[in-house]
């Protein structure tokens, strides 16, 4: 039987949520490229990521063993003939975040499968990373993906990114009983075998959502990411509540009467930092003074730095990410199974709904990699990601407020995001109801021969993707009440977004419990590492 | 925001193919018929290099007016055979490989496409064909009794009057301004990026990129595909 303290200390070890005491330690928030020590008001719920799932020993064998015992299907080695043409999709740079630590996962997935297609006599073999609507990689971005003997092996013509704007690259399927087009990369359709290689890091991703959507074009994406859509997501992490999924779902399942496809389904744990940076991954009771000394170390060079600096430290920092599980076979018991690992390492359960909720929102999204988390993304990670990180009942009560802390800087990436600057200083000044943005303006974007090309030719994101990343934040905006954005660097962008700004979080905290009075229930979610609260009562 | 529809105007040299005028030029001044009318017009066209430079330096109005001059006492018939061979030799090989497929996007966003250049017309007609645009806007020698005046037909297309020229060929056509997007390598081409809804600089010189970057402006490559 345990002694008081060691139960004490057990508890302290496995309970994810730390509610502050008048002694507690000052908690760390992200803002932006800047790290935060903030006291929070006595009785502020903390909660924190699960401890990292331990990750496979083996990788190799793990993925050698899932594509022998597939799901629902025959072992890809038997699915395999000479002569064949296959195609190989890809994951994208937005997973997962930040890049893990080379050899990637999904480089490992190709040193197992592309000497048995080769030993299978197959060599019309294509590498096509899905990007949808995503910008297309950079060469050194797809060299460091899959290493450089695949990548010398396959590149340019035969490792390459999806056009989604290429009219004759992409041919239509069919149409779902719902009317939603069906569109996919016409390499893809022609192949004798699809496969497609994935890489889980959030529930959100994978399963019908990774052909249907990774290989479509704007017109095939546009059939779910709609303001209705999103609306209609209880959340979006949460695919068997989602409007969203429902019609991901209806696409795939077409796309797997039509075609022959064999998933590779991966997903990893929450290992972000490691190294100099692990105490970041630690509950702020449990820093040694090494690790305070640390932190003061690092907030004092990060003051001094210029943002541009601090974004290139932050961006060089590989994650020490783990796979933690591999399975494959058809796409529906596949994925099934990768969920379940997934919510193993994100769900932490939780019994209440707070009035006010404390993000730290930090430097980068999965739109941003290698550039700027500029406020269109910012309002993302508030209303989008960070609110929809639940299961059940969402953390933030209908009508509570959101603070959010990060510099909300007036700064956008024109080479990633061209589109994203138009429509933030030109289309969100007139209005910010995404029913009259997506009637008035989405075509007139997505249809513009200048982002067109930079799309096709360049690394921008699609002239049509800033809406839906506005519509990503369309169920935050509906439940969530006031937002108020602690240490802005100016005022316009707040007020563009509909925001309130705030010097301090203790400020926010006085203006939020002006609304909900000062009983109000306070919570904060501690990440990065991604947490997602579970409230099923 | 108007229903009219918009149109994409592109400069030429440098923007959708790699040459610029004197190239056109120096094909004319290369190609005289004779081995002394070659001679003749190469030297002369070589020793007028530093004119050209500080001409071209000083108003890139006057620096035309004064290139155009070259072509006096040419022959209509002999430019237009000339311009047919000048498209096939010096202008379809330099059509940039990213040109056809920025023409595609606009084509397929329902613009009508219009070349703004200030080239003669007759030298690029052949080229406007090849890339299937709607329109020309160019310069026009004034001819005589068939013979080239080397004085172009007022307004000389260069600079503000690009601009103007846009303005004038929207009214005429009910397109509007505001829908329509402008393409241009060069910062004498300010006035015709800043006056439609939709500018952005292609392959941009220094100055130009640095307006770009000022206005945030999309800036695009057309070299590679």
């Amino acid at each position: 039987m345990r002694s008081p303290r060691s139960l004490e200390r057990f508890y302290e070890a496995t309970e994810q949520i730390v509610t502050i005491d008048r002694d507690s330690a000052p908690r760390v928030l992200f803002s932006g490229e800047d790290l935060l020590l903030e006291d929070l008001p006595i009785g502020t719920r903390v909660i924190y990521p699960r401890p990292p799932v331990r990750g496979l020993p083996n990788v190799k064998a793990a993925i050698r063993q899932a594509i022998l015992r597939p799901h629902g299907c025959d072992p890809l080695h038997a699915m395999l003939r000479p002569g064949m043409k296959v195609t190989v999709a890809l994951d994208d740079i937005s997973l997962p975040l930040p890049p893990m630590r080379t050899p990637d996962v999904r480089q490992q997935v190709l040193e197992v499968i592309l000497p048995l297609l080769a030993d299978s006599g197959v060599d019309d073999v294509h590498l096509v990373i899905a990007v949808a609507l995503h910008r297309h990689m950079t060469e050194a971005e797809m060299r460091r993906m899959v290493g450089p003997a695949i990548f010398e092996a396959f590149y340019p013509d035969r490792y390459y990114n999806h056009d989604a704007e290429d009219p004759a690259g992409n041919v239509t399927l069919g149409t779902t009983a719902h009317g939603e087009a069906v569109i996919l990369n016409r390499r893809a359709t022609e192949s004798d075998l699809l496969i497609y290689v994935n890489l889980n890091l959030v529930p959100m991703d994978g399963g019908h959502k990774s052909v249907g959507t990774g290989l479509t074009t704007y017109q095939g994406v546009k059939a779910h990411h709609t303001p209705h859509h999103i609306r209609h997501s209880h959340s979006y992490m949460d695919p068997e509540h989602s409007e969203m999924h429902r019609s991901v779902d209806r696409i795939g399942r077409l796309i797997d009467r039509e075609l022959k496809v064999f998933h590779i389904e991966t997903t990893i744990n929450n290992r972000m930092f490691d190294g100099p940076l692990e105490f970041l991954m630690r509950r702020e009771e449990d820093y040694t003074e090494l690790d305070r000394l640390k932190l003061a170390g690092m907030r004092a060079a990060l003051k001094g730095l210029p943002p541009a600096a601090k974004r290139r430290m932050f961006q060089a920092i590989p994650a020490a990410y783990e796979v933690i599980a591999v399975h494959a076979g058809r796409t529906e018991p596949t994925h099934a199974e990768i969920l379940k690992a997934s919510w193993s390492q994100y769900a932490v359960d939780v019994d209440f709904q707070a009035d006010v909720v404390i993000y730290g929102i930090p430097y980068i999204s999965p739109y941003n990699v290698n550039s700027i988390l500029n406020p269109l993304l910012v309002q993302l990670m508030a209303w989008g990601y960070f609110f929809n990180f639940y299961r059940g009942k969402p953390l933030i009560k209908k009508g509570g407020t959101l603070i959010i802390t990060h510099p909300c800087s007036d700064s956008f990436d024109p080479v990633h995001h061209p589109s994203y600057i138009e429509f933030f200083h030109r289309l969100l000044p007139e209005t910010r109801d995404s029913a009259v943005l997506e009637a008035k303006y989405e075509r007139e974007l997505a249809e513009n021969p200048t982002y067109v090309h930079l799309y096709r030719t360049g690394h921008a994101y699609h002239g049509a993707h800033p809406f839906f990343m506005w519509y990503w934040g369309e169920n935050g905006r509906d439940h969530v009440g006031r937002v108020i954005a602690v240490g802005a660097d100016n005022a316009h962008v707040p007020a563009l977004l509909g925001w309130e700004v705030a010097e301090t979080l203790s400020e926010a905290v006085d203006m939020a419990r002006s609304t909900h009075g000062r009983s109000a229930e306070i919570a904060m979610l501690h990440h990065p590492p991604i947490v997602m609260t579970q409230n099923l009562g | 925001m108007s229903d009219r529809p918009g149109a994409a105007f592109f400069d030429v040299d440098g923007t959708l193919v790699r040459t610029n005028i004197v190239h056109a030029f120096a094909f004319y001044a290369m190609n005289q018929g004779s081995i002394l009318g070659t001679a003749w017009q190469t030297a002369r066209t070589l020793l007028s290099v530093p004119l050209f430079l500080a001409t071209d330096r000083m108003s890139r109005k006057a620096f035309n007016e004064l290139f155009y001059r070259y072509y006096r006492g040419q022959s209509e018939d002999r430019l237009e055979t000339l311009a047919e061979e000048l498209f096939e030799e010096v202008l379809r090989p330099a059509v940039y490989r990213g040109a056809c497929r920025l023409l595609d996007g606009a084509r397929r966003a329902g613009c009508r496409i219009v070349l703004v250049t200030g080239a003669l017309d007759f030298t690029v007609r052949h080229l406007a064909d090849h890339l299937e645009a709607d329109d020309v806007i160019a310069n026009r020698m004034r001819f005589v009794q068939g013979m080239a005046t080397g004085q172009v037909i007022p307004p000389i297309i260069e600079g503000a009057h690009k601009a103007l020229a846009i303005r004038d060929y929207c009214v005429r056509h009910g397109l509007a301004l505001e829908r329509s997007f402008a393409y241009s390598d060069s910062f004498s081409d300010y006035p015709m990026l800043a006056v439609v809804g939709h500018p952005a600089a292609v392959n941009p010189d220094p100055r130009l990129a640095g307006v770009a970057r000022a206005y945030e402006w999309p800036i695009l490559s057309t070299t590679e595909a």
